[in-house]
């Protein structure tokens, strides 16, 4: 699946970070300069190159046009959480094969190539940790993770970490990313909808503040469920947000699309966001959300 | 009638009776005898017709141009039917329909579903029972006015998707069924959801939460229709039988998932041949569980809901 990142960013090691952060040792930005001089990254939005470091270094945006570049989990957890700090929760659920799903490739073998390739366990990554001090739950996902489509375990680590949050008092996030369903679980893919959804209820009866941030792209059964749930939705600059994809929207009605349709910006203008935040400011505003809730 | 392609030895045997008929009323021969043998035969090849459906089959039948909708349904079950349009704020979204009935002239009930055309014209107009956001949005009204007065709540479900429209997306699809899944799931009332025909993803979900979760016998319920999954994982619109057998779709696999509550069985042949028998049958669900629901008291009820819909899904847990 495209993730939008060059492949060189593989070699930055996420499980390093992991166990680093395991081990209780704090990284600073220097120390994560573990990738070799030479590499270089291309924005996929003005073709500028730039190298690994400068482009990690503002956050996966382009110092150019502020092309927002896709990142999974840990790299939000990376900048958002002090000092790149922050638990992992629930990251023993893990994807099973219970339909026996087969189209041109099995299921069982999506996941074990899903699980080499993006060196992830699943689409969804849960994490406690402090935001300028402040204690958050963020469920992410990871589009790596085949399209980040919504399966069981994306709902299930929803749901728990949802849990964790009203045992704790906690706010909750969700970093949504995806493609939408994942069809080769098909309708538990489907429940995951109703699931989350209900989970939420939950939460929201517990007075605790959702926020779902809306990244590129977030489409499908994400959209129709928790994505547009939040007490807050906002979302980042540019990223394609919809129910329905362009391509099946395009065939539908046999006309072009408007420009900027289903971007950030157009749902905005639409009333479906409370505002876009550049991710460089990513923290701060949620720091100072946070902040309006207590 | 028509006849679906697996149907056709029903359709020769069918063809015969009338024939021979005919030609009995020309001669004045008695030919009862040989009409009876014949509808002894049409009898037992529905029989194995409709006992060795397969997933597509199935999904075909679902589909069958015959086959009872939602206002089909809600003139035969109900006593006395009030139709309530808009959603208070766009327009009334006619691919979606609902209002008060009367069960037995005892019981209110708010019954909503989705609707498509019985001809060309109304096909068009139904938008071939693909609602906008609009459509939940009435949906959500009426079942929230249902909750003022508790009320039960029927539910009718027979889409083939939410509408992938440019305005559906201006006016927030996403954002309307999502609003429809978090407010279903806290309703005060009983809330019954039926499968009729299709139900294909988001859209059939859209009006889908309930205490009872039901398909017809032969219906279909998947995140995805068998074509477009096709399209998707196969890159080609031929492997439609293939991906209605892989994505488990018929409310047998539903039922033995756990993701429905239980199968209401269609007479033999299906509804599109007998639709005022599966109205009679839908009837005497509601009549049974719709008591069966208000003797639950309303935290229970809602508390079992939640409970349901969370414990959907399947991974494993390593040490
Ligand atoms: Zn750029």
């Amino acid at each position: 699946m495209p993730n939008g990142l060059p492949k060189t960013t593989k070699t930055m090691s996420s499980s390093t970070w992991f166990k680093r952060i395991k081990q209780g040792i704090l990284t600073s930005t220097k120390e994560k300069k573990d990738v070799p001089d030479g590499l270089w990254f291309r924005c996929p939005g003005c073709k500028k190159t730039s190298t690994i470091d400068e482009i990690r270094d503002s956050f996966w945006v382009c110092p150019s046009c502020n092309h927002h570049n896709r990142i999974d989990a840990e790299e939000y957890f990376e900048f958002l959480y002090d000092e790149g700090v922050y638990e992992l929760l629930f990251d023993n659920i893990v994807s099973k094969d219970k339909l026996g799903f087969v189209d041109l490739k099995k299921y069982k073998d999506r996941l074990v190539d899903a699980k080499k390739t993006s060196g992830l366990k699943d689409a969804m990554t849960v994490a406690v940790g402090e935001i300028n001090g402040k204690k958050l739950v963020t469920a992410a996902m990871n589009f790596k993770f085949i399209g980040g489509s919504m399966g069981s375990v994306v709902g299930e680590k929803i749901a728990r970490g949802i849990d964790y949050s009203i045992a704790h008092k906690l706010p909750f996030m969700i970093i949504s990313k995806s493609g939408g369903a994942r069809m080769m679980e098909s309708a538990f893919s489907l429940m995951q909808m109703a699931k989350t959804s209900a989970k939420l209820t939950q939460l929201a009866k517990a007075k605790l503040p959702y926020i779902s941030l809306m990244t590129d792209p977030t489409t499908g059964g994400v959209t129709a469920s928790y994505a547009m749930l939040g007490d807050l939705n906002i979302a980042e600059p540019g990223a394609l947000i919809g129910f329905a994809g362009p391509r099946v929207i395009k065939e539908t009605i046999k006309k072009d699309l408007p420009e900027g349709f289903q971007t950030a910006e157009f749902l905005l203008e639409h009333g479906f966001l409370d505002f876009i935040v550049n991710r460089k400011e990513l923290k701060q505003k949620l720091s100072d959300l946070i902040g309006y809730f207590e | 009638m028509q006849y679906l392609d697996f149907e056709k030895p029903l359709e020769t045997l069918i063809l015969e009776i009338e024939k021979i008929k005919e030609v009995g009323e020309k001669t004045k021969v008695d030919v009862s005898s040989a009409v009876k043998e014949l509808n002894k035969k049409v009898d037992k090849t529905r029989k194995e017709i409709y006992s060795n459906l397969n997933d597509w089959q199935t999904v075909q039948l679902s589909r069958h141009p015959e086959r009872p909708y939602t206002n089909y349904y809600i003139s035969r079950v109900f006593s006395k039917y009030q139709e309530l349009h808009g959603d208070r704020n766009v327009k009334d979204d006619k691919a979606i329909v609902g209002g008060f009935a009367s069960l037995n002239d005892e019981q209110t009930v708010m019954v909503i579903g989705h609707q498509k055309g019985v001809n060309t014209k109304m096909r068009q107009l139904r938008n071939f029972g693909m609602a906008n956001p609009e459509g939940y949005r009435k949906a959500l009204r009426l079942m929230k006015l249902a909750e003022k007065f508790n009320k039960p709540i029927v539910t009718f479900i027979d889409t083939p998707g939410a509408f992938p429209g440019l305005e559906a997306e201006e006016r927030g699809q996403g954002e309307a069924i999502a609003r429809n899944l978090f407010e279903m799931i806290n309703l005060k009332v009983p809330v019954i959801c039926i499968i009729i025909g299709e139900g294909a993803s988001g859209g059939a979900l859209g009006i889908g939460i309930g205490d009872r979760v039901m398909m017809l016998e032969n219906t279909w319920y998947s995140v995805i229709s068998p074509e477009s999954c096709s399209s998707i994982l196969w890159r080609t619109w031929d492997f439609k039988e293939k991906a209605a057998e892989q994505l488990k779709l018929t409310s047998k696999h539903m039922n033995a998932f756990g993701l429905i509550d239980g199968i209401i069985a269609e007479p033999i042949g299906g509804a599109h041949a007998f639709p005022t028998e599966t109205a009679a049958i839908i009837k005497k669900y509601l009549e049974k569980t719709i008591p069966e629901l208000f003797a639950i008291d309303v935290e229970t009820r809602i508390e079992q809901r939640i409970e349901k819909f969370s414990a959907m899904g399947f991974y494993d847990e390593t040490k």
